[in-house]
């Protein structure tokens, strides 16, 4: 048991450190580096120089790989070349309002993928099914930017209900972020619920017409104590893996939205950490977005391990 | 004691739309009685609504399904007309079905001691306090052992056996009055189903329940019913004692049935029953079994037969009285045997195979567990032109051997050599193609071994191309003259999988393994998922190529008596170790090894006079133990320690006969021979 568990978080582990050797080596082949950004049209001999060796920029690839990795494991992810501030910080404020932005889309989404991918597929086939199904397909194929633009359009231009950007600052605290979060949610929550909407109908569909449902029927046990006892708990295993990945695209920083919406999250803080050059900026931002996609991920192996009575004994033994 | 049936069903058909807005039947004009203390067997081949029928006993159609006419009523209750409220009531009370894959029909969620409250909740009046109790009475009552430990496992913990005795006693939780099953021992091993027949039957007459028994085996229906139906094209054809039936019949059908099962004490090969049922709505105007009976005449084509009482129980023939010209026994084709050659064609040299494979972190964690291989030890040869089949009960690791010579699964040590003495690479992908084209494989079910989108003409053509270069026109021609050999025609080229038969299907699968024209051809269970007619005709087809091309076969089944069709010699393996191999016709014969010993004794015979003889239990046992005798923990013969601890030696018996056991060969012949008497 402890076992497995160790294996798959040393997997895991393993993961990130090679996620950072290819970051750090993509960064590394990009022409330029701090000091270019730094001095822009500056940059050139003695004055370069010097300030390659201030930063240590002459020494070695692997020594400051290690140098790197080192600090970011005590938290210190270096100093930001535009501000001279600490990249730990700016991100850190990012990072958190990206976690709001994430979490709210979730505790919205997921809850209501599995009560509609209930619904639908219990009932498949017929109105409510054509109705939630066709709006779930919509939802998956137009790109997020036009539905966020529409919502845009409608909720505040029209209407004027919901502010259509955010202007709060990013180091500002999260009551602050409200109403303006509530059209980034919404269309987060919209894009997932449908993915993992459809996983669940298809789910529960398989389910109800297995061979042990039919044994409860003839079993005479009640149509709603199946579903809840027999069919809900088994139907949702495979649902907890589009779950995860689900939240790991959204933990991953939602580029577009946050760019359509001025969301002062991780996503944006990545676009714009590109354009400036910021290289240290963008190589934390890479390796948090990794070790995210990776925590979460192993979370969702270990909790479907922990949910299916077949996997949950093997460990036991 | 009333004696009113306490089931009754009445002319009913049930069918289906089809696309085209037509309503087929599956079912027409069924009509049953059943009343307390009786048993009726409800048999016949896939397709003929025998299913159907009992699921209709309790007021439940599948998917798609409709009631056409006809009703169903059982203790006074129009079951078609109840509400759901009063269904739920009965089903799993008074009438409960024990299904046929319980390992599918348990929720994998639940414990099984939550599955049985359920049931107890529901029909009985006991309370809360009371369950455990019950519960594990039971489990006791179906004989599972360690009732407690058993109720708080989960399904997926509990082999196939114990399963189907879980499910049996959630049949019995609700204190039914009838008992319906659908095909409970299919897919059991045969010592397992014996067991499980048995216990039915007590339990049958310790609570004087009504039973009706779906199966396919006529040698299960032998065992624990009276009375017999046969069904056909979801017609009752037949319907009478199960003596009658099974030993004289009067239906044409029926007796062709017979006549396809191979039989454990006849080495003659069955009939098979060329043709096959109509499907639903196709049935015509005259007998649905017009097109494959020997003995029909034009009034046949013309006048559908009604049921009419015969001396010979009720059925459904205008020439029941000529039926006799139908012969029920094995009058096949002589089975094809192999000349006795020098000549070698496999060589398995001290084989042992693992699927404990120490994986990376294992290795890196320095873990080392001593397990005993899966499969150990196995040296044979196979000689040219011979067939060897492979027998034991599911983990014997039969099919596991196959997968090994095939190089689909990695050997521990040992060696697979050719017939000049050539070791086999034993992965699949350093095999010279030369070497790929000499061995090939077949599985045991086509529906997942044909790729449904190929046609016949592209499954055929790919080792053509492969092995021989032929495309185009040539290819067209050797595959068809290939489907000829299978008795297939030509016709058969465009077609997809799903437009064939079952039996169709494999003979593409076997029309594919010769179009590599092997040496050597494994077969795994080839003939289990397929009906008794059909699955006659592919062991003649078998013969036929035996004989014709002097193929070396492989062949793995759990049915001994298709394996004695086939074999020259047979291996009986327990547990991946072997115990005893000799010529088929000496192994069955006077089986020596006391393994051998207890699996035929459990083969069920269709012949309401012979009954099985269970010398073991049938508990399943997860690995080898790691000394002495592999079957020291169910042998009916144990000696003692010896057998607890020392590698029982090799004995022969007569020429090219092999047993491993302590017990002297006489006294073991001495013993066999006494206990007969």
């Amino acid at each position: 048991m402890l076992r497995l568990l160790a294996r798959r978080l040393a997997l895991g582990v393993l993961t990130v450190i090679l996620v950072s050797v290819i970051i750090f080596a993509g960064v590394e082949v990009l022409p330029g580096d701090a000091c270019t950004a730094y001095l822009e049209r500056d940059a050139e001999g003695p004055i370069l120089e010097a300030c390659q060796e201030r930063l240590g920029l002459d020494r070695p690839a692997y020594i400051r790989y290690f140098e790197w990795i080192g600090a970011a494991v005590s938290g210190d992810l270096g100093m930001s070349v535009g501000g001279n501030q600490s990249v730990a910080e700016l991100v850190g404020d990012r990072l958190a309002n990206s976690l709001i932005l994430a979490a709210a889309a979730i505790v919205t989404g997921v809850p209501l993928a599995i009560f509609l991918g209930a619904v639908t597929g219990l009932w498949r086939d017929r109105p409510i099914d054509l109705v939630v199904s066709t709006t779930a397909i919509f939802a998956m194929t137009v790109p997020e930017f036009v539905t966020a633009t529409v919502l845009i359009l409608i909720f505040s231009v029209w209407l004027g209900l919901l502010p259509g950007i955010v202007l709060t600052p990013p180091d500002a605290p999260v009551a602050e972020f409200f109403p303006e979060i509530l059209l980034p949610v919404i269309v987060l929550a919209m894009v997932m619920t449908a993915h993992i909407l459809r996983m669940v109908r298809s789910s529960v569909i398989s389910v109800m017409s297995g061979e042990y449902v039919q044994m409860a029927v003839l079993k005479g046990v009640p149509y709603w104590q199946i579903v809840f006892r027999h069919a809900i708990p088994n139907a949702l295993l495979p649902a907890i893996n589009v779950v995860a990945l689900t939240i790991a695209w959204l933990l991953g920083g939602v580029v577009v939205i946050e760019v359509v919406f001025n969301y002062p999250g991780l996503g944006r803080m990545m676009v714009d950490s590109i354009a400036d050059q910021d290289l240290p900026t963008v190589q934390a931002i890479a390796l948090i977005v990794a070790t995210v996609y990776v925590g979460v991920n192993l979370a969702a192996d270990i909790l479907t391990m922990f949910a299916n009575p077949r996997l949950r004994t093997q460990l036991m033994r | 004691m009333n004696n009113s049936p306490l089931l009754q069903i009445d002319r009913i058909s049930i069918g289906f739309r089809a696309s085209t807005g037509q309503i087929l039947p599956v079912l027409r004009d069924v009509s049953l009685q059943l009343s307390r203390g009786q048993s009726l067997g409800i048999v016949g081949e896939s397709g003929s609504g025998k299913s159907t029928v009992v699921l209709a006993a309790m007021g439940f159609l599948k998917h798609g399904l409709q009631l056409i006419s006809g009703s169903v009523s059982f203790d006074g209750n129009n079951m078609f007309e109840l509400s759901g409220k009063e269904l739920e009531k009965l089903r799993g009370g008074k009438i409960a079905l024990i299904p046929q894959n319980s390992g599918q029909s348990l929720t994998p969620s639940l414990k099984i001691g939550t599955q049985l409250t359920e049931v107890l909740k529901l029909h009985t009046g006991l309370s809360n306090d009371q369950y455990m109790d019950r519960i594990i009475e039971l489990l006791g009552l179906v004989r599972l052992p360690d009732p407690e430990a058993i109720a708080k496992r989960y399904p997926h913990e509990l082999s196939g056996g114990q399963q189907q005795r879980a499910a049996i006693a959630m049949a019995l939780a609700g204190d039914a009055d009838v008992l319906l099953l659908d095909e409970p021992t299919t897919g059991l091993d045969v010592t397992t189903q014996a067991h499980i027949l048995e216990l039915l039957r007590d339990l049958s007459i310790e609570r004087n329940m009504a039973m009706a028994y779906v199966s396919h085996d006529l040698g299960a229906i032998a065992r624990v019913c009276d009375n017999v139906m046969v069904m056909y094209a979801g017609e009752a054809i037949l319907e009478g004692s199960t003596r009658q039936v099974l030993t004289s019949p009067f239906h044409p059908y029926a007796r062709g049935l017979l006549a396809s099962i191979p039989k454990l004490n006849d080495p003659r090969l069955p009939v098979a029953l060329d043709g096959r049922p109509p499907a639903p709505g196709l049935a015509g105007e005259g007998c649905a079994f017009v097109s494959r009976c020997a003995i029909a005449s034009d009034r046949c084509h013309r006048e559908h037969p009604e049921m009419q009482a015969t001396p010979g129980g009720t059925l459904r023939c205008h020439h029941y009285k000529d039926s006799e010209r139908i012969s029920i026994t094995g009058t096949g084709a002589q089975p094809a045997r192999a000349q006795a050659t020098d000549q070698m064609s496999l060589v398995l040299d001290s084989l042992s195979i693992s699927y404990h494979i120490p994986s990376f972190f294992d290795s890196l964690f320095g873990a080392k567990q001593e397990i005993p291989n899966t499969v150990d030890d196995i040296s044979v040869k196979v000689t040219k032109g011979e067939t060897l089949g492979l027998v034991g009960e599911s983990g014997s690791g039969k099919s596991t051997i196959l997968k090994t010579v095939a190089g689909l699964l990695p050997l521990r040590s040992g060696s697979v050599k050719t017939g000049d003495g050539k070791e086999l690479p034993p992965r699949v992908e350093h095999r010279e193609s030369r070497q790929l084209q000499s061995i090939q494989l077949i599985f045991q079910n086509p529906d997942e071994s044909l790729n449904p989108r190929h046609t016949v003409a592209q499954i055929l053509g790919q080792p053509l191309g492969l092995y021989f270069g032929l495309r185009g026109k040539e290819g067209e021609a050797r595959s068809i003259e290939i489907l000829r050999r299978v008795r297939l025609g030509g016709h058969y080229m465009d077609r997809l999988p799903s437009q064939l038969s079952g039996g169709e299907k494999q003979r593409v699968a076997i029309a594919r393994a010769f179009a590599a024209n092997p040496e050597l051809v494994l077969c795994d269970e080839i003939t289990s998922a397929l009906d008794v007619s059909v699955q006659a005709a592919v062991i003649d087809l078998l013969n036929e190529l035996k004989k014709e091309h002097g193929t070396n076969f492989i062949f793995v089944s759990h049915d001994l008596a298709v394996v004695r069709a086939l074999s020259d010699r047979v291996a009986v393996l327990y547990q991946g170790r072997l115990c005893e191999i000799g010529p088929s016709d000496q192994v069955y014969a006077l089986p020596s090894h006391p393994y051998t010993e207890v699996l035929l004794g459990a083969v069920l015979e269709p012949d309401p006079d012979v009954a099985p003889k269970l010398l073991a239990e049938d508990v399943v046992e997860l690995s080898p133990p790691a000394r002495g005798c592999p079957f020291q923990r169910r042998c009916p013969r144990r000696l003692g320690s010896v057998c607890d601890n020392q590698e029982p030696p090799w004995q022969q018996s007569e020429d090219r006969h092999f047993i491993r056991c302590h017990i002297p060969i006489e006294e073991l012949h001495g013993a066999q021979v006494e206990d007969a008497a």
